[in-house]
């Protein structure tokens, strides 16, 4: 995340000291990524370097609010006309932990997702919560609690996606064809096998 | 009156087996649930995992074959068939997928029709009707007929018509399937509400963000609850699992 752009914008907005500018980034963001004070002074000592902004006189005894330079508003522009680039897929630890899961044998896949998945789901749990209690017009953290909850929900569906393409690929390799997954569930339960049985 | 904790639904070691022999399905296989006043939860699972009839044992349309159901502490499987029918009218309230409006009738006399079979009079279940219209929001709505409503409108007024009266387990079937995502959270606030106000809740759902409405989910797999989920105790953890 860019802490350096962040900044710039808010004080595109209104020149402003260190402890306001923490304050405003968090207040927009909901908190979700609470900022310390000494990122935003190291960031600010950059920014100072680069010639993007500069710290203005104040009064007596008052701290000394920061301000953008002329190229300070040219670079906030540039950023606010420029669309954030797509990551390339990361190295997401579960994504690898599950591609993992199914090519090291003797790993129980099916336990693995439904741990991932209720642990997911508390998340979702929390960010709903806290999605309850916005405003209705606090329309900046709301829409930053509403990403989380699209990226949460995805990732349930696709460990619903998983679990579906195992139980599939389970069903063709006992069906005596190919496909050699280990899915390696603990046997089928009771209830799986009275059903199994009234499909013949 | 203790709202807080006592369990309005109750299910012992509940399993429900259909046919026999060679032919049996295990629909649900030796279920415990406890649902107190005011909570909230969900049932999660693939389709054919047992959630409608876990549904079905909850509102007393099915009986188990063997475990037990308890509503309010009465054990339904002691009950002849028309005791279980009253408490079915009077204590619980099921609300479906598809809605299950009779279409003949207008939103308050859809509402006040199981009153009425339980022998109120005409007017006071009309008004009972009518205060049950006012708190799902859809007072409007009252003299309309199901066909003139929006999806959305159809399940608030079937909401109203699970909630009236002195009802306090509402049993909710994928309430919001047929519906969109603005709708379906409107639907969600107010079974979240219903339950904030004292009802115990139970509601089938295949999506984790209405899911995610609840106190607690549970997850069903070959008619087995393998495990459940809920919001963590300290909320702090929504920063940590994002910073
Ligand atoms: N009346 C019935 N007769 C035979 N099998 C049934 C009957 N009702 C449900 N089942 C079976 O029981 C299992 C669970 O069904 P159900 O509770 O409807 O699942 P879900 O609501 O999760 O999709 C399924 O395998 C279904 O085919
Ligand atoms: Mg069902």
């Amino acid at each position: 995340m860019s802490v350096k752009h962040a900044l710039l914008a808010l004080l595109s907005w209104k020149p402003s000291t260190m402890y306001q500018l923490r304050k405003a980034f968090d207040a927009s963001t909901g908190e979700t990524w609470p900022l310390n004070i000494g990122q935003v002074s190291t960031t600010l000592q950059r920014l100072e370097r680069d010639g993007l902004v500069e710290q203005e006189l104040a009064e007596a005894g008052e701290p000394e609010p920061w301000k953008l330079t002329a190229g300070g508003r040219a670079e906030v522009d540039a950023w606010w006309q420029s669309p954030v680039p797509r990551e390339t897929p990361g190295r997401d630890e579960l994504v690898i932990k599950l591609a993992l899961a199914v090519t090291v044998p003797g790993v129980d896949v099916a336990a693995l997702v439904q741990r991932q998945r209720s642990a997911t789901l508390q998340v979702l749990h929390d960010i709903t919560k806290a999605r309850r209690g916005v405003e209705q017009a606090d329309i900046a953290v709301r829409l930053v609690l509403d990403n989380h909850i699209f990226t949460t929900e995805a990732e349930l569906r696709w460990l619903d996606d998983v679990e579906e393409t195992l139980v599939r690929a389970q069903a063709t390799a006992t069906a005596g064809t190919t496909a050699p997954v280990q899915a390696d569930r603990q046997g089928p339960t009771p209830a799986k096998t009275a059903k199994a049985r009234s499909r013949r | 009156m203790n709202a807080a904790n006592s369990p309005v639904l109750e299910i012992r070691n509940a399993s429900r087996v259909h046919g026999q022999g060679e032919r049996a399905v295990q629909a649900l296989a030796d279920a415990n649930l406890r649902i107190n006043a005011g909570e909230f939860v969900a049932i999660m699972g693939p389709s054919g995992s047992g959630k409608s009839t876990l549904l079905h044992l909850a509102g007393g349309l099915d009986i188990p074959t063997c475990g037990q159901v308890l509503v309010e502490g009465t054990d339904l499987a002691s009950l002849s068939i028309a005791r279980r029918a009253v408490i079915r009218r009077q204590s619980v309230g099921y609300v479906f997928q598809d809605f299950n409006l009779l279409p003949a009738l207008t939103a308050a006399e859809n509402v006040a029709f199981p009153l009425e079979l339980d022998g109120w009079q005409r007017k006071k279940a009309r008004q009972a009707a009518l205060a049950s219209l006012e708190e799902t929001g859809v007072a409007m709505l009252a003299d309309r007929r199901p066909e003139d409503m929006s999806g959305g409108q159809a399940q608030r007024v079937a909401i109203a018509r699970a909630l009236v009266g002195p009802r306090r387990l509402l049993l909710a079937d994928e309430p919001t399937g047929a519906l969109d995502s603005a709708t379906g959270t409107a639907i969600l606030r107010l079974l979240r509400e219903k339950a904030d106000n004292g009802a115990a809740v139970l509601m089938v759902t295949h999506e984790a963000r209405y899911a995610a409405w609840t106190d607690r989910t549970l997850f069903l797999r070959d008619g087995r609850i393998i495990d459940q989920s809920g919001p963590s105790d300290a909320s702090e953890l929504l920063a940590q699992g994002t910073a």
